[in-house]
Parts: structure tokens; sequence; C-alpha cells
């Protein structure tokens, strides 16, 4: 008989339900999205936050002063220390190696440009570009391209094994050169792939790939410094405590978490005479921003999360306040209050399952809509997540449904017969 | 109805304001829970879009934090004109804060070379936010000396010598500078001891511009125009990744206000749509006594329609208070309250509620009045 009320009622008020179900349905899938988006939105954002370069640099450690003014190395390039460009690759090698979004050696060396009287000297900057590389077999591209996205460069890139070169743009404009061009540099013709424009110290100089500066300088496989680009978590109090006076267990918690100051000190470890610090415009920077994303994304989810409670409860306080002539009915017919009260609870715990499901996969599809339409990445639901959602999307229902049937309940079975409202 | 007989002063509209007002009086209740639907969705829709309005403000005011986002140099190693920093400040307006820094290169008293700078210590400090400084010079004679600058001239924090140009300056240390990156590897004097030494002036002005990417290319353009003779560039590495940055926040910001403001009008046009179909008995008896179908539409219209408006009035109200405690609660700072938002809150509570009354009347009119009284 149970079942059997159940069962009619929602084969007889197919619209009523479904429009009950829908309310259920929007609002999980309208909660499921925002939850998704929450607890990604720190990821792409920090992952948005590269694109304002390094937050890492390695400098060799016996190195002198850097004698350099506006971007520009006034320091004689024999001078100082060297990073060897085979141990950089170690980088790749340490625990943090997938928090590494990049890395880009750098070695300036002066150079003349022309032949002749027109000969002048201007900075050489070697780098890697997007270059190819393998470390335990793990094999990745890395370079200026992903560190410093803010670089443009009108024609194209040159090869990291070519001997080819990009031209700053307020140089190429002195030297009227264009991509495609020729240019003599101590004597070799190169060939101008690109003009490159960063807004700095660059657009002034010529950038080619790291092995040209090295045979320049005469050192193979030499690196002045090297720019890291690693993703991080906001520094709090820990992060910020000098790791030798931490207790163990303190410092396995602050060594495992990917502060910038943790991701240094493993560097430095694994880097042989070699210093590492955090830049502190990026990285100390970076936090502030990701937090505030992230606290207003949070608070935002507590808003959608309580407008779907509320269009939930009001689907179904209306759903079962239209109802009073059935419990009228019932009630009249010598139903007692608890049965009267479960048959609506289970149809209203039926409906939640139902809308549930439908509104949890309408809620990933959402998801992954805004992660690929805003993000170019996917933003994916946890399965975790399922049973926690239908829980709550029962519970709500289930509260929504208590206080209109308690009050509908409350009604002289007289008053709904004659339909007196 | 069961309305208590009262006199009451009626004029040309009486009878209908006074239908309007006892409607929802005698049934508090429904009606009640009618207004709560809208103002809380009025609340909801007014805390989205403020926030959607001011975050972008908010967080650009965190992104001022990287520093410069335009930089004024001199062309080819000429100093800038000496009243640069004058002009540039005249045409910032106060819309930002300028830095003037000098360099040359002097040497240690081993003979060592090391870059020296002026500069001005009080902006700096608010240009510069990221620069952990362990103590500020405030006198005369006092350095701010890296912290790789500083194990080379001054280990113990003992006083030092630089000479530049055979001019030798005594100095004493302050603190240490630590960024991370070139300024390392400098000592940094207050601007009037180092002209006063070397006789050189600021050859770059660093410029933090507040406002929108539109906004700060009017500064650079004014800035331009302001000193003639220099180059006047914009950072690029800061200027398009907060663009990309803010870019992606406010469209994940609007995506979400949509969803939610779509649910809060979900709820609102299923809580109006049951109050007036539940008071289809109210439509009978009206229409049963002779009332035209427009006095009748006009009637529920009128009813939704001032429940739209207080709900949104209240709602308002209520969402520029969530607005503020967000913006507290996140940014420690107040959002404002937006006069803009309200009008498309208020016209949007009325057009939802306006929408719930009209499907079921759409409904109701195809029915007999003596079905309803029946009771079916």
């Amino acid at each position: 008989m149970f079942g059997r009320l159940v069962f009619e009622s929602f084969r007889r008020q197919r619209r009523r339900k479904l429009l009950a179900g829908i309310a259920v349905a929007l609002g999980v899938a309208v909660a499921t999205a925002m939850i998704a988006v929450a607890t990604n939105i720190g990821d792409k954002i920090n992952q948005e936050l590269r694109s304002y370069g390094a937050n890492l640099l390695i400098t060799p450690q016996a190195d002198t002063l850097d004698v350099e003014i506006g971007g520009v190395d006034l320091k004689p390039p024999s001078d100082g220390a060297f990073l060897r460009e085979a141990d950089v690759l170690r980088i790749k090698g340490t625990f943090w190696k997938n928090n590494i979004v990049g890395f880009a050696p750098m070695l300036p060396v002066r150079a003349n440009l022309g032949t002749g009287a027109q000969s002048q000297s201007v900075e050489l900057v070697g780098t890697y570009f997007a270059k190819q590389l393998a470390y335990d077999h793990e094999s990745f591209i890395t370079g200026v391209r992903t560190t410093n996205p803010w670089w443009k460069v009108s024609g194209a890139w040159p090869g990291d094994d070519s001997s080819d070169v990009l031209l700053g743009q307020t140089l190429a404009e002195k030297l009227g050169r264009k991509p495609g061009d020729s240019i003599e540099i101590n004597g070799q013709a190169r060939r101008v792939t690109g003009i490159l424009t960063t807004g700095g110290a660059e657009d002034g100089q010529v950038v080619a790939p790291l092995h040209v500066a090295q045979e320049i300088l005469g050192r193979p496989g030499a690196v002045r410094r090297v720019y890291v680009s690693a993703l991080t978590k906001p520094q709090d109090a820990l992060a910020l405590r000098d790791p030798k006076t931490m207790s163990p267990a303190m410092l396995e918690r602050w060594s495992c978490s990917p502060y910038v100051q943790s991701i240094a000190y493993v560097l430095q470890q694994s880097l042989p005479h070699a210093r590492v610090e955090p830049i502190r415009q990026v990285a100390s920077t970076e936090g502030t921003v990701l937090e505030r994303i992230k606290g207003l994304m949070l608070l935002i989810t507590v808003a959608a999360l309580l407008a779907s409670v509320l269009a939930v409860s009001a689907a179904m306080a209306t759903a079962i306040f239209e109802r009073r002539n059935e419990i009228g009915l019932m009630k009249a017919l010598g139903a007692a209050n608890i049965t009267v009260a479960s048959v609506f609870f289970a149809e209203a715990v039926l409906l939640a399952v139902m809308g549930g499901i439908i509104g949890f996969f309408g809620g990933g599809l959402l998801a992954r809509e805004i992660g690929r339409s805003i993000f170019n990445s996917q933003i994916s639901v946890e399965p975790v997540l399922f049973p926690v959602i239908l829980g709550i999307a029962t519970l709500v229902t289930f509260a929504g449904s208590a206080a209109a049937i308690l009050r509908a309940m409350r009604f002289d079975p007289v008053y709904a017969l004659k339909a007196d409202a | 109805m069961s309305t208590t007989p009262r006199t009451r002063r009626s004029g040309k509209h009486g009878m209908f304001l006074r239908m309007l007002l006892r409607a929802t009086l005698v049934r508090r209740g429904r009606a009640l829970s009618a207004l709560l639907a809208v103002v809380v969705a009025a609340a909801v829709a007014t805390a989205m879009l403020n926030l959607y309005v001011d975050v972008q403000a908010k967080l650009r005011t965190e992104f001022r934090k990287y520093g410069a986002n335009i930089v004024v140099v001199a062309k080819q190693g000429q100093p800038l004109p000496a009243d640069a920093l004058l002009r540039v400040q005249t045409a910032l307006a106060g819309r930002g804060i300028a830095v003037p820094f000098a360099y040359v290169v002097a040497s240690t008293s081993d003979g060592s070379p090391i870059v020296v700078a002026g500069t001005d210590m009080q902006t700096v400090r608010r240009l510069d936010s990221w620069w952990a400084v362990s103590a500020w010079p405030n006198a005369a004679g006092e350095a701010l000396l890296g912290s790789r600058a500083a194990a080379t001239v001054s280990p113990q924090g003992q006083p030092f010598d630089l000479s530049f140009q055979g001019r030798t300056l005594h100095l004493n240390a302050a603190g240490t500078l630590t960024t991370g990156a070139a300024e390392d590897s400098r000592v940094y004097l207050p601007l009037k001891d180092f002209t006063a030494w070397t006789g050189v002036q600021p050859s770059t002005i660093e410029i933090a511009a507040n406002g929108s990417a539109a906004q700060v290319t009017v500064i650079l353009q004014q800035v331009t125009t302001a000193v003639p003779g220099a180059e006047v560039r914009p950072v690029r590495q800061i200027m398009e990744a907060e663009g990309r940055v803010l870019g992606k926040t406010r469209s994940t910001l609007l995506a979400a206000a949509a969803l939610i403001i779509l649910t809060a009008a979900l709820c609102v046009l299923a809580t109006l749509t049951a109050w007036v179909l539940d008071r289809r008995r109210d439509f009978a008896i009206m229409k049963a006594l002779g009332a035209s179908e427009r006095l009748i539409s006009g009637f529920f219209a009128a009813e939704a329609a001032s429940i739209g408006a207080i709900g949104a009035l209240l709602g308002y109200g209520i969402g520029i208070g969530a607005a503020a405690w967000i913006g507290r609660a996140n940014f420690q700072a107040s959002i404002s309250p937006r006069l803009s938002v309200l009008p498309s809150v208020f016209l949007g509570s009325i057009m939802v509620a306006l929408l719930s009354a009209a499907l079921p009347m759409a409904l109701l009119r195809r029915v007999q009045p003596a079905t309803i009284l029946r009771g079916e």
C-alpha cells in the first residue's frame, strides 16, 4: 500500500513532480559546479600567476657582486663564477620536479655586431627558448617561452640547436634589421629569425641559443644564472621560519609543503656550489593575490550553496502545500500522522536522489565548461563528492519538506476537504 | 476572505488599494514567505553584482604590490631633466607613486666594483613592498646594504668607505635589504646624500600607476608628454600578467554570479507562482462578482510587482551589507555600496515577480470560476 501510494503519486502528478525534480537537480548542479570551481581555482590561478615570471633565482655561490644597472650587466663577462649547464638539469630530479613549471639558464656576454668601423659592442644573452631535455628517462621542454610569457617575438623563435638569433626591438630599429636578415656577430654571419619585444633591457640586446653565448665566451657548458618558475603554496608563518631552528616534525611538515623557501632549500641542496633564492617581488606578492582570490571564491561558493538550499526547499514546500487536500483525505480515512508524513518524506527522498544524480552530472558538465572556456583546462569533479552531494541534497530536500509537511498535518482535514484554504 | 469591517476613506482607487493591502495583511504567512524569497534573491543578486564591480578595484590594489608598471628612463646615458620627477608627479596627480633612482658604479675599499643607487627612501618603501629590510636609514651618512653587498663591504655591520671618481664617502650601515634579485648586490643611499657625493642626477623614475589597463595607458601617455626626451615604457611583465589573472578571475566571478542569480530567480519563481495559484479562490470570487479580466490581471500584477519592489529594496540593503562583510573578511577593505546596481536589481525583481504572476494567471484564465469555487 505504502509503495503504491508513492508510486501512484509520481505516476499521476508527473508535471508537479517534474517541476520539483528540476528545482532539486538545478540546485544540486549549481552547488556541484561551484564546489568544483572553488576547489580548483587555487591551482588555476596559481598557474596563471606564473605569467609574472620566475620566482626563484639560482646563482653561483662563489660569485662576485653583480654589477648590473637597468638589466644591463656591467661586470666583465669572464669575471666571477659560473654554474655548469649539466648540473642545472638536476632541478628536474628533485622532490619538487612536478612543481617546476620551467627554468631558463642565462649567460650574458659581450659581442661585436657588424664589421670594421661600424662594429659596436652589445650585450648578447644566451638562453634556452623551448629546449627539449631529458632527465631520468623523462623528457620535458623548458626555456624562456615558458618562464617569460611576456616576451613577444615578431617573426619566428630560433631553434635551440641552431645558431640563429633574436634582436631586441630597439636594437633592431637602430640597425635596420628585419626578421630573415643576417647579422655579423664576432665575425660570423648569423640569421635573425625574429625581433624580440619585452619592455625590459632585452629590447637593446641580442638573444641567442645558449651554446652560441658559450662559444663567444669560450666556456662550453657555463651558465651565469638560472631563472626557475615554480608552483608554490602561499607563505604563512611556518614558511618564513628558519629550517635550522625547527624540530624534526616541523621540519618534515615544512619541507613537504611547496613553499617557495622549501623549494629553494631543496634546489640548493641538489645543486653544488649554487645559491638559490626566492625572487621576493614575484614570490611574496603572488601569495597574497592567490589567497584573496581563493577566499573570494570560497565565500561565493557558500552563497551559491545557500541559494541552492533555498531554491530546493522553496520548491519542495510549494509542492507539498499544494497537496493539502490529499493529506486531508488520508487523515479523514484514518491514517495516522506518522503514516502520512512517511509517505511524503519517502517521496521527497526519492525526488532528492533522482534530482541529485541528474544535478551532480549536470554540475560536472557545467564545471567542465567553465574550466574549458575560462582557463582552457580541465576542471573535474572529484567522484568522492558524489555521496556527499547526494547526502546534502537529500538532507536539504528533507528539511525543505519538513516544515511544509508539519504545517499541512496540523491542518484540520475538514477544511482541507472543503478546499477552504 | 474574512475582513473586519472598518470605516475607511476611499478615494478613486481606494477599493483597489484596499484589496491589495488586505489580501497581503490577512494572509500574512504566505505573503511573507513570497516576500522572503524575493528579499533573499535580491540580496544575493546585489551582493554578487556589487562584488563583481568592486572586486576588480580591490584586486588591482593587491596587484600594485608587484611594484612599478611604468618606467621612465633617460635616453642613452644622459640624466633625466632636473625637474623630471616634479613633472611626472604633476602628470600623475595622485593616481600613483613615482620614485626616482640614480645609479653609479663605485668601488669598495679593496677596489672591486659595486653599484650604488640613490633613491627616495620614503616612497620606495611603498613602491617596492616586497623589499625585506632590517632597518631603514634615517640619519645622514647611513646606507641600506643589499644582503650580498653587506657580506662584502660590511660583514659585521661596521662603517665602510666607498669611492667614486676619487671622492670617498664614509658610510654607516643602517640595515640590510633582501629581494632575491639585483638589488641584493647594491648599496642604497638617500638621494640627497647620493647627489651631494656623486653629482649624478636620477636616470630612472619608476611609477606604480593605479587603475584599469585603460587608465594606466592614459597615465602612460600623459607622462610621455610631460617628460619629452625620455623613454617612457610600460613594464609588460607586470601589466600582462595582471591583465591575465584579473581577466580569469572576472570571468569566473561572472559565471558564478550568473549561476547564483539564476538559482535565486528560480526560487522566487517557484514561491510566487505557488502564492498566486494558492489564491485561485480570490480570483474566482472576483470573476464571479463581475470583475473584468483586465482588473483581475491588474490586481495580481500590482500585487506581484509590489512584492517584487519591496523585496528588492530590502534585499538591496541586506546584499550591500553582505558584500561589505565579504570585502572586510577577504580584502580587509570596505567595499563601497554601488548605487548603479540598484536599478538592475529593482527592475529584475519586479520582472521575475510579474513573470511568476503571469504564468498561473494564464492557467487560471481558462478555468470557469464555478469549478474553482466548487473546490476542484
